[in-house]
Protein backbone atom coordinates (compact mmCIF):
# COMPACT_ATOMS: atom_id res chain seq x y z
CA UNK A 1 0.00 0.00 0.00
CA UNK A 2 3.06 2.24 -0.19
CA UNK A 3 3.62 4.93 2.57
CA UNK A 4 2.17 5.03 5.89
CA UNK A 5 -0.42 7.82 6.13
CA UNK A 6 -0.31 11.11 8.69
CA UNK A 7 -3.49 12.40 8.76
CA UNK A 8 -6.64 11.04 7.06
CA UNK A 9 -9.73 12.72 6.56
CA UNK A 10 -13.22 10.98 6.01
CA UNK A 11 -14.89 12.81 3.03
CA UNK A 12 -13.69 15.11 0.31
CA UNK A 13 -16.06 17.93 1.62
CA UNK A 14 -14.16 18.07 5.19
CA UNK A 15 -12.26 21.07 6.23
CA UNK A 16 -10.51 19.16 9.17
CA UNK A 17 -8.54 15.90 9.09
CA UNK A 18 -7.38 13.80 11.52
CA UNK A 19 -3.73 12.98 12.92
CA UNK A 20 -3.01 9.17 12.52
CA UNK A 21 0.32 9.11 13.80
CA UNK A 22 2.18 9.78 17.33
CA UNK A 23 4.99 12.15 17.69
CA UNK A 24 3.96 14.58 14.59
CA UNK A 25 5.76 17.82 14.88
CA UNK A 26 5.50 20.75 13.62
CA UNK A 27 6.93 21.42 9.96
CA UNK A 28 6.12 17.90 8.90
CA UNK A 29 5.11 17.71 5.67
CA UNK A 30 2.05 15.52 5.72
CA UNK A 31 0.72 12.71 3.53
CA UNK A 32 -3.03 12.94 3.86
CA UNK A 33 -5.38 10.44 2.85
CA UNK A 34 -9.20 10.73 2.46
CA UNK A 35 -10.58 7.55 3.40
CA UNK A 36 -13.83 7.73 0.89
CA UNK A 37 -11.77 7.27 -1.75
CA UNK A 38 -7.93 6.71 -0.96
CA UNK A 39 -6.87 9.72 -3.18
CA UNK A 40 -4.15 11.48 -1.10
CA UNK A 41 -2.53 15.01 -0.71
CA UNK A 42 0.06 16.80 0.91
CA UNK A 43 -0.04 19.29 3.66
CA UNK A 44 2.15 20.75 6.49
CA UNK A 45 1.61 20.90 9.82
CA UNK A 46 2.48 24.44 12.13
CA UNK A 47 2.53 22.56 15.21
CA UNK A 48 3.16 19.50 17.42
CA UNK A 49 -0.32 18.16 16.49
CA UNK A 50 -0.89 14.87 18.91
CA UNK A 51 -2.21 11.37 17.16
CA UNK A 52 -6.48 11.82 17.01
CA UNK A 53 -6.16 15.37 17.00
CA UNK A 54 -7.69 17.98 14.45
CA UNK A 55 -5.55 19.78 11.57
CA UNK A 56 -7.20 22.36 9.12
CA UNK A 57 -7.58 21.89 5.49
CA UNK A 58 -7.77 25.14 4.80
CA UNK A 59 -7.99 29.03 6.33
CA UNK A 60 -10.31 28.71 9.17
CA UNK A 61 -12.13 32.17 10.42
CA UNK A 62 -14.32 32.10 13.37
CA UNK A 63 -18.08 31.97 12.78
CA UNK A 64 -17.18 29.28 9.68
CA UNK A 65 -18.78 25.57 10.15
CA UNK A 66 -16.43 22.92 10.90
CA UNK A 67 -17.20 19.86 8.79
CA UNK A 68 -16.44 16.23 8.82
CA UNK A 69 -17.81 13.22 7.68
CA UNK A 70 -19.36 15.51 4.71
CA UNK A 71 -21.29 16.74 8.10
CA UNK A 72 -21.44 20.13 10.54
CA UNK A 73 -19.75 19.26 13.61
CA UNK A 74 -19.17 22.77 15.32
CA UNK A 75 -18.37 26.00 14.72
CA UNK A 76 -14.99 27.98 15.00
CA UNK A 77 -14.39 30.12 17.90
CA UNK A 78 -11.21 31.71 16.45
CA UNK A 79 -9.24 31.23 13.88
CA UNK A 80 -7.18 28.55 12.60
CA UNK A 81 -4.77 28.86 9.38
CA UNK A 82 -4.31 26.25 7.28
CA UNK A 83 -2.00 22.77 8.96
CA UNK A 84 -3.29 24.62 12.32
CA UNK A 85 -4.72 22.72 15.44
CA UNK A 86 -8.35 22.96 15.36
CA UNK A 87 -9.61 21.71 19.06
CA UNK A 88 -11.40 22.95 22.16
CA UNK A 89 -9.36 26.21 22.09
CA UNK A 90 -11.28 27.33 18.80
CA UNK A 91 -13.80 24.85 17.99
CA UNK A 92 -17.15 24.83 19.92
CA UNK A 93 -20.01 22.83 19.50
CA UNK A 94 -23.66 24.48 18.14
CA UNK A 95 -25.56 22.26 20.89
CA UNK A 96 -26.73 22.68 23.96
CA UNK B 1 -13.86 -14.18 3.19
CA UNK B 2 -16.42 -14.40 5.82
CA UNK B 3 -19.46 -16.86 4.55
CA UNK B 4 -22.33 -16.22 6.60
CA UNK B 5 -24.06 -19.99 5.55
CA UNK B 6 -21.69 -21.82 6.02
CA UNK B 7 -20.07 -20.22 9.71
CA UNK B 8 -21.02 -22.45 12.51
CA UNK B 9 -20.30 -21.73 16.30
CA UNK B 10 -20.66 -24.21 19.20
CA UNK B 11 -23.33 -22.86 21.84
CA UNK B 12 -25.71 -23.95 24.26
CA UNK B 13 -29.16 -23.72 22.73
CA UNK B 14 -31.94 -22.94 25.66
CA UNK B 15 -35.51 -24.28 26.30
CA UNK B 16 -37.09 -21.01 24.41
CA UNK B 17 -34.96 -22.04 21.63
CA UNK B 18 -32.31 -18.87 22.20
CA UNK B 19 -28.48 -19.16 22.03
CA UNK B 20 -26.34 -18.81 24.60
CA UNK B 21 -22.25 -18.67 24.38
CA UNK B 22 -21.89 -18.83 28.01
CA UNK B 23 -23.12 -21.26 30.75
CA UNK B 24 -23.47 -19.35 33.89
CA UNK B 25 -25.54 -20.24 37.08
CA UNK B 26 -26.14 -16.74 38.52
CA UNK B 27 -27.06 -15.52 42.34
CA UNK B 28 -28.95 -12.89 41.56
CA UNK B 29 -30.34 -10.11 44.33
CA UNK B 30 -33.77 -8.66 43.95
CA UNK B 31 -32.04 -5.70 45.84
CA UNK B 32 -29.25 -4.22 47.69
CA UNK B 33 -29.25 -5.45 51.36
CA UNK B 34 -29.51 -9.04 49.72
CA UNK B 35 -25.91 -9.15 47.85
CA UNK B 36 -23.90 -10.31 50.92
CA UNK B 37 -25.97 -13.68 50.95
CA UNK B 38 -25.45 -14.07 47.02
CA UNK B 39 -21.84 -13.19 47.73
CA UNK B 40 -22.32 -15.93 50.04
CA UNK B 41 -23.72 -18.50 48.11
CA UNK B 42 -21.60 -17.76 44.99
CA UNK B 43 -18.92 -18.30 47.45
CA UNK B 44 -19.72 -21.67 48.54
CA UNK B 45 -20.54 -23.23 45.07
CA UNK B 46 -18.22 -22.98 43.13
CA UNK B 47 -19.23 -22.36 39.59
CA UNK B 48 -21.92 -20.52 40.45
CA UNK B 49 -21.46 -16.74 40.20
CA UNK B 50 -23.13 -13.26 42.19
CA UNK B 51 -24.25 -10.31 40.50
CA UNK B 52 -24.52 -8.13 43.12
CA UNK B 53 -26.25 -4.44 42.72
CA UNK B 54 -26.90 -1.46 44.44
CA UNK B 55 -30.74 -0.73 44.31
CA UNK B 56 -34.51 -2.74 44.25
CA UNK B 57 -35.60 -0.92 47.33
CA UNK B 58 -39.00 1.25 47.06
CA UNK B 59 -39.03 2.09 43.63
CA UNK B 60 -41.60 2.87 41.67
CA UNK B 61 -43.31 3.53 38.56
CA UNK B 62 -41.36 3.34 35.54
CA UNK B 63 -38.24 3.00 37.51
CA UNK B 64 -39.83 -0.20 39.12
CA UNK B 65 -40.49 -1.35 35.51
CA UNK B 66 -37.14 -0.89 34.63
CA UNK B 67 -35.55 -2.36 37.60
CA UNK B 68 -37.95 -5.70 37.11
CA UNK B 69 -37.16 -6.06 33.61
CA UNK B 70 -33.16 -5.47 33.98
CA UNK B 71 -33.59 -8.27 36.72
CA UNK B 72 -35.73 -10.62 34.69
CA UNK B 73 -33.77 -9.97 31.64
CA UNK B 74 -30.49 -10.64 32.91
CA UNK B 75 -31.87 -13.92 34.75
CA UNK B 76 -33.87 -14.68 31.12
CA UNK B 77 -30.61 -13.97 28.92
CA UNK B 78 -29.16 -17.14 27.35
CA UNK B 79 -25.89 -16.84 28.23
CA UNK B 80 -27.23 -18.20 31.64
CA UNK B 81 -28.47 -21.55 32.55
CA UNK B 82 -29.91 -21.44 35.61
CA UNK B 83 -30.91 -18.92 38.46
CA UNK B 84 -30.85 -18.58 42.24
CA UNK B 85 -32.82 -15.68 43.08
CA UNK B 86 -32.31 -13.73 46.95
CA UNK B 87 -34.12 -11.15 48.21
CA UNK B 88 -35.47 -9.39 51.46
CA UNK B 89 -38.82 -10.15 51.23
CA UNK B 90 -40.64 -13.17 48.97
CA UNK B 91 -43.34 -10.85 46.87
CA UNK B 92 -40.75 -9.10 44.79
CA UNK B 93 -38.74 -11.78 44.70
CA UNK B 94 -41.27 -14.25 43.34
CA UNK B 95 -42.01 -11.69 40.54
CA UNK B 96 -38.73 -11.77 39.38
CA UNK B 97 -38.57 -16.00 39.72
CA UNK B 98 -41.85 -15.84 37.78
CA UNK B 99 -40.08 -13.63 34.64
CA UNK B 100 -37.60 -16.13 34.75
CA UNK B 101 -39.10 -19.18 34.74
CA UNK B 102 -41.03 -18.09 31.54
CA UNK B 103 -37.84 -18.87 29.21
CA UNK B 104 -38.25 -22.50 31.13
CA UNK B 105 -35.33 -22.50 32.15
CA UNK B 106 -34.79 -24.22 36.21
CA UNK B 107 -34.80 -20.93 38.41
CA UNK B 108 -35.60 -21.01 42.28
CA UNK B 109 -36.36 -17.64 44.45
CA UNK B 110 -35.22 -17.46 48.68
CA UNK B 111 -36.64 -14.77 50.47
CA UNK B 112 -34.68 -13.35 53.92
CA UNK B 113 -37.42 -12.30 56.13
CA UNK B 114 -38.23 -14.15 59.16
CA UNK B 115 -35.12 -16.39 58.25
CA UNK B 116 -32.27 -14.87 58.41
CA UNK B 117 -29.14 -15.12 56.14
CA UNK B 118 -27.72 -17.95 57.70
CA UNK B 119 -30.88 -20.05 56.77
CA UNK B 120 -31.06 -18.71 53.68
CA UNK B 121 -27.56 -18.76 51.98
CA UNK B 122 -28.10 -22.31 53.57
CA UNK B 123 -31.02 -23.57 51.67
CA UNK B 124 -30.11 -21.00 48.48
CA UNK B 125 -26.29 -23.01 48.85
CA UNK B 126 -28.14 -26.69 48.02
CA UNK B 127 -30.49 -25.30 45.20
CA UNK B 128 -27.39 -23.42 43.55
CA UNK B 129 -24.91 -27.14 44.04
CA UNK B 130 -27.95 -28.90 42.43
CA UNK B 131 -27.55 -26.23 39.46
CA UNK B 132 -24.28 -26.17 39.04
CA UNK B 133 -24.41 -30.21 38.89
CA UNK B 134 -27.11 -29.81 36.26
CA UNK B 135 -25.72 -27.44 34.03
CA UNK B 136 -22.05 -28.26 33.93
CA UNK B 137 -23.27 -31.42 32.30
CA UNK B 138 -25.11 -29.53 29.20
CA UNK B 139 -23.80 -29.88 25.78
CA UNK B 140 -23.19 -27.61 23.46
CA UNK B 141 -24.71 -28.01 20.01
CA UNK B 142 -23.90 -26.69 16.29
CA UNK B 143 -25.74 -23.32 15.42
CA UNK B 144 -25.52 -20.91 12.67
CA UNK B 145 -23.35 -17.91 13.45
CA UNK B 146 -26.54 -15.74 13.05
CA UNK B 147 -28.23 -16.88 15.22
CA UNK B 148 -26.82 -14.95 17.90
CA UNK B 149 -27.58 -11.33 19.00
CA UNK B 150 -25.06 -9.24 19.09
CA UNK B 151 -25.16 -5.54 20.72
CA UNK B 152 -22.83 -2.45 20.61
CA UNK B 153 -21.66 0.36 22.30
CA UNK B 154 -18.54 2.47 21.86
CA UNK B 155 -16.50 3.86 25.15
CA UNK B 156 -13.81 5.94 25.56
CA UNK B 157 -13.88 7.40 21.98
CA UNK B 158 -11.90 9.25 20.14
CA UNK B 159 -11.62 9.91 16.52
CA UNK B 160 -10.01 7.27 15.71
CA UNK B 161 -12.71 5.34 16.51
CA UNK B 162 -15.39 7.11 13.96
CA UNK B 163 -12.11 6.28 11.08
CA UNK B 164 -11.65 1.89 11.97
CA UNK B 165 -13.13 0.88 15.00
CA UNK B 166 -16.50 1.62 14.91
CA UNK B 167 -17.13 0.85 11.04
CA UNK B 168 -15.34 -1.65 11.77
CA UNK B 169 -18.82 -3.30 13.96
CA UNK B 170 -20.89 -1.51 11.05
CA UNK B 171 -19.44 -3.71 8.64
CA UNK B 172 -19.72 -6.45 11.06
CA UNK B 173 -23.52 -5.72 11.13
CA UNK B 174 -23.38 -5.39 7.09
CA UNK B 175 -22.72 -8.65 6.76
CA UNK B 176 -24.64 -10.81 9.29
CA UNK B 177 -27.71 -8.72 9.78
CA UNK B 178 -28.89 -9.70 6.33
CA UNK B 179 -28.27 -13.12 7.67
CA UNK B 180 -30.55 -13.50 10.40
CA UNK B 181 -28.52 -11.71 13.19
CA UNK B 182 -29.91 -9.53 15.67
CA UNK B 183 -28.16 -6.08 16.50
CA UNK B 184 -28.67 -3.42 19.11
CA UNK B 185 -27.32 0.41 19.06
CA UNK B 186 -27.97 2.83 21.83
CA UNK B 187 -26.83 5.46 23.36
CA UNK B 188 -29.07 8.27 23.06
CA UNK B 189 -26.96 11.28 24.66
CA UNK B 190 -23.99 10.23 21.97
CA UNK B 191 -26.46 10.90 19.23
CA UNK B 192 -26.92 14.51 20.01
CA UNK B 193 -25.74 16.53 16.18
CA UNK B 194 -26.63 13.05 14.11
CA UNK B 195 -30.23 12.70 15.40
CA UNK B 196 -31.66 13.79 12.01
CA UNK B 197 -28.94 11.43 10.32
CA UNK B 198 -30.16 8.53 12.76
CA UNK B 199 -33.81 9.10 11.90
CA UNK B 200 -33.68 8.19 8.28
CA UNK B 201 -31.52 5.26 8.90
CA UNK B 202 -35.12 3.66 10.68
CA UNK B 203 -36.81 1.09 8.42
CA UNK B 204 -40.02 2.56 8.73
CA UNK B 205 -41.68 5.76 9.75
CA UNK B 206 -42.65 4.12 13.07
CA UNK B 207 -39.72 3.17 14.12
CA UNK B 208 -38.35 6.85 13.10
CA UNK B 209 -40.97 8.65 15.31
CA UNK B 210 -40.50 6.17 18.15
CA UNK B 211 -36.56 7.13 17.73
CA UNK B 212 -37.06 11.03 17.12
CA UNK B 213 -39.56 10.85 20.61
CA UNK B 214 -36.94 8.95 22.88
CA UNK B 215 -34.27 11.56 21.61
CA UNK B 216 -36.79 14.66 22.49
CA UNK B 217 -37.83 13.55 25.54
CA UNK B 218 -33.93 12.76 26.90
CA UNK B 219 -33.00 15.92 25.67
CA UNK B 220 -35.96 17.82 27.60
CA UNK B 221 -36.40 15.91 30.77
CA UNK B 222 -32.80 15.29 31.24
CA UNK B 223 -30.17 17.40 29.74
CA UNK B 224 -32.35 20.52 29.48
CA UNK B 225 -33.94 19.92 33.15
CA UNK B 226 -30.61 19.69 34.48
CA UNK B 227 -28.35 21.41 33.04
CA UNK B 228 -25.84 24.01 34.72
CA UNK B 229 -23.95 24.80 32.03
CA UNK B 230 -23.18 23.64 28.58
CA UNK B 231 -22.73 20.20 29.32
CA UNK B 232 -18.94 20.59 27.30
CA UNK B 233 -17.20 19.50 30.78
CA UNK B 234 -19.16 16.14 30.53
CA UNK B 235 -20.25 15.49 26.33
CA UNK B 236 -17.14 14.91 24.95
CA UNK B 237 -15.96 13.44 27.88
CA UNK B 238 -12.07 14.61 29.17
CA UNK B 239 -10.87 11.74 27.70
CA UNK B 240 -12.47 12.07 24.60
CA UNK B 241 -11.48 15.45 24.30
CA UNK B 242 -7.59 14.25 25.02
CA UNK B 243 -7.96 11.46 22.46
CA UNK B 244 -8.98 14.55 19.60
CA UNK B 245 -12.24 14.78 20.13
CA UNK B 246 -14.22 18.27 20.41
CA UNK B 247 -17.77 18.41 19.85
CA UNK B 248 -20.84 16.12 20.66
CA UNK B 249 -21.64 16.26 17.06
CA UNK B 250 -18.24 14.87 16.16
CA UNK B 251 -18.67 12.25 18.74
CA UNK B 252 -22.24 11.68 17.38
CA UNK B 253 -21.18 10.64 14.10
CA UNK B 254 -18.44 8.31 14.94
CA UNK B 255 -20.73 7.04 17.29
CA UNK B 256 -23.39 6.31 14.31
CA UNK B 257 -20.45 4.70 12.33
CA UNK B 258 -20.93 1.39 14.06
CA UNK B 259 -25.16 0.90 12.20
CA UNK B 260 -22.79 0.38 9.00
CA UNK B 261 -23.88 1.77 5.48
CA UNK B 262 -26.88 -0.32 4.79
CA UNK B 263 -28.50 -1.38 7.66
CA UNK B 264 -31.90 0.48 9.28
CA UNK B 265 -33.22 -0.31 12.62
CA UNK B 266 -36.46 -1.66 12.51
CA UNK B 267 -37.86 -0.64 15.67
CA UNK B 268 -36.78 1.80 18.94
CA UNK B 269 -36.76 0.21 21.98
CA UNK B 270 -37.03 1.31 25.55
CA UNK B 271 -34.42 0.28 28.33
CA UNK B 272 -33.80 -3.44 28.61
CA UNK B 273 -36.25 -4.19 26.19
CA UNK B 274 -36.43 -7.29 24.46
CA UNK B 275 -36.80 -6.71 20.63
CA UNK B 276 -39.71 -8.36 19.20
CA UNK B 277 -40.25 -7.70 15.44
CA UNK B 278 -37.65 -10.54 14.38
CA UNK B 279 -34.23 -10.53 13.27
CA UNK B 280 -32.83 -7.05 12.15
CA UNK B 281 -31.32 -4.33 13.97
CA UNK B 282 -32.44 -2.20 16.81
CA UNK B 283 -32.18 1.38 18.59
CA UNK B 284 -32.26 1.24 22.12
CA UNK B 285 -33.07 3.78 24.77
CA UNK B 286 -29.51 3.99 26.78
CA UNK B 287 -26.97 5.89 28.67
CA UNK B 288 -23.97 6.43 27.08
CA UNK B 289 -22.12 5.13 30.39
CA UNK B 290 -19.91 2.00 29.11
CA UNK B 291 -21.28 -0.67 32.02
CA UNK B 292 -25.28 0.86 32.22
CA UNK B 293 -25.66 0.01 28.27
CA UNK B 294 -24.31 -3.52 28.56
CA UNK B 295 -25.97 -4.37 31.40
CA UNK B 296 -29.90 -3.04 29.42
CA UNK B 297 -28.46 -4.55 26.31
CA UNK B 298 -27.84 -7.99 28.12
CA UNK B 299 -30.81 -7.92 29.90
CA UNK B 300 -33.08 -7.46 26.89
CA UNK B 301 -31.00 -10.51 25.75
CA UNK B 302 -27.90 -10.20 24.20
CA UNK B 303 -25.54 -12.70 23.94
CA UNK B 304 -22.17 -10.82 22.81
CA UNK B 305 -21.17 -7.60 22.92
CA UNK B 306 -18.74 -5.73 20.42
CA UNK B 307 -17.17 -2.21 21.83
CA UNK B 308 -14.89 -0.05 20.40
CA UNK B 309 -12.65 1.91 22.06
CA UNK B 310 -10.49 4.48 20.79
CA UNK B 311 -8.70 6.11 24.29
CA UNK B 312 -8.85 2.38 25.88
CA UNK B 313 -12.06 1.83 28.05
CA UNK B 314 -11.82 -1.53 29.99
CA UNK B 315 -15.41 -2.45 30.51
CA UNK B 316 -16.92 -5.90 31.31
CA UNK B 317 -20.03 -8.00 32.10
CA UNK B 318 -20.66 -10.66 34.68
CA UNK B 319 -22.71 -12.68 31.79
CA UNK B 320 -21.84 -10.96 28.41
CA UNK B 321 -18.82 -11.85 26.76
CA UNK B 322 -17.44 -8.21 25.71
CA UNK B 323 -14.98 -7.98 22.74
CA UNK B 324 -12.61 -4.51 22.61
CA UNK B 325 -11.78 -3.23 19.23
CA UNK B 326 -9.35 -0.26 19.01
CA UNK B 327 -7.59 1.16 15.83
CA UNK B 328 -5.14 3.49 17.98
CA UNK B 329 -2.09 2.80 17.78
CA UNK B 330 -0.97 4.41 21.20
CA UNK B 331 -3.64 2.57 22.95
CA UNK B 332 -2.57 -0.97 21.31
CA UNK B 333 1.07 0.17 22.54
CA UNK B 334 0.14 1.45 25.84
CA UNK B 335 -2.71 -1.31 27.23
CA UNK B 336 -2.89 -4.08 24.90
CA UNK B 337 -4.08 -6.56 27.36
CA UNK B 338 -7.68 -5.22 27.32
CA UNK B 339 -7.98 -5.19 22.98
CA UNK B 340 -9.58 -8.56 21.42
CA UNK B 341 -9.41 -7.21 17.56
CA UNK B 342 -6.85 -4.41 16.79
CA UNK B 343 -7.40 -2.42 13.88
CA UNK B 344 -4.45 -0.31 13.71
CA UNK B 345 -3.76 -1.14 10.08
CA UNK B 346 -7.36 0.55 8.89
CA UNK B 347 -5.18 3.63 10.41
CA UNK B 348 -2.38 2.81 8.12
CA UNK B 349 -3.97 1.60 5.50
CA UNK B 350 -2.31 -1.84 5.39
CA UNK B 351 -6.00 -3.36 6.36
CA UNK B 352 -9.38 -2.39 4.71
CA UNK B 353 -13.10 -1.97 6.86
CA UNK B 354 -14.07 -5.01 5.06
CA UNK B 355 -10.82 -7.22 6.35
CA UNK B 356 -11.03 -5.67 9.74
CA UNK B 357 -15.53 -6.16 9.61
CA UNK B 358 -14.13 -10.17 8.73
CA UNK B 359 -12.04 -10.13 11.44
CA UNK B 360 -14.50 -9.15 14.14
CA UNK B 361 -16.68 -11.76 12.60
CA UNK B 362 -14.03 -14.61 13.32
CA UNK B 363 -13.81 -13.32 16.99
CA UNK B 364 -17.28 -12.86 17.44
CA UNK B 365 -17.06 -16.67 15.92
CA UNK B 366 -14.28 -17.18 18.73
CA UNK B 367 -15.83 -15.91 21.55
CA UNK B 368 -18.97 -17.74 20.63
CA UNK B 369 -16.98 -21.56 21.09
CA UNK B 370 -15.33 -20.18 24.63
CA UNK B 371 -12.59 -18.08 24.02
CA UNK B 372 -12.36 -16.11 26.88
CA UNK B 373 -12.35 -12.01 26.09
CA UNK B 374 -9.81 -9.74 27.59
CA UNK B 375 -12.33 -8.44 29.99
CA UNK B 376 -13.23 -11.66 31.29
CA UNK B 377 -9.86 -12.98 31.35
CA UNK B 378 -9.02 -9.65 33.51
CA UNK B 379 -11.94 -10.22 35.98
CA UNK B 380 -14.27 -7.30 34.46
CA UNK B 381 -17.91 -8.02 35.50
CA UNK B 382 -19.12 -4.70 35.69
CA UNK B 383 -23.29 -5.24 35.99
CA UNK B 384 -24.64 -1.19 36.71
CA UNK B 385 -28.24 -1.38 36.91
CA UNK B 386 -29.88 1.98 35.45
CA UNK B 387 -32.07 4.18 37.65
CA UNK B 388 -34.45 7.06 36.41
CA UNK B 389 -35.03 9.16 39.45
CA UNK B 390 -34.95 9.30 43.23
CA UNK B 391 -36.92 5.37 45.33
CA UNK B 392 -39.68 6.09 47.22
Amino acid sequence: MGQIPHLLVHDHGDNVGVVVVEGLTAGTEMLCVVTHDNSDFKLTANADIPIGHKVALKDLAEGDTVMKYGEDIGKMVGAAGTGDHVHTHNCKTKRW
Amino acid sequence: MFDANSTTVMAWRRENGRVGVRNHVIILPVDDISNAACEAVANNVKGTMALPHAYGRLQFGADLDLHFRTMIGTGANPNVAAVVVIGIEPEWTQVIVDGIAATGKPVTGFSIEQKGDFETIRAASWKAKEYVHWASELQKEECPITDLWVSTKCGESDTTTGLSSCPTVGNMYDKLIPHGLYGVFGETSEITGAEHICEKRAANPEAAEKFMAIFKEYSDNVIFAHQTDDLSDSQPTKGNILGGLTTIEEKALGNLEKIGRECTYIDALQAAEAPAKGPGLYFMDTSSAAAECVTLMGAAGYVIHTFPTGQGNVVGNPIVPVIKISGNPRTLRTMSEHIDVDVTGVLTREQTIDQAGDALIDMIRRTANGRFTAAEALGHREFVMTKLYRSA
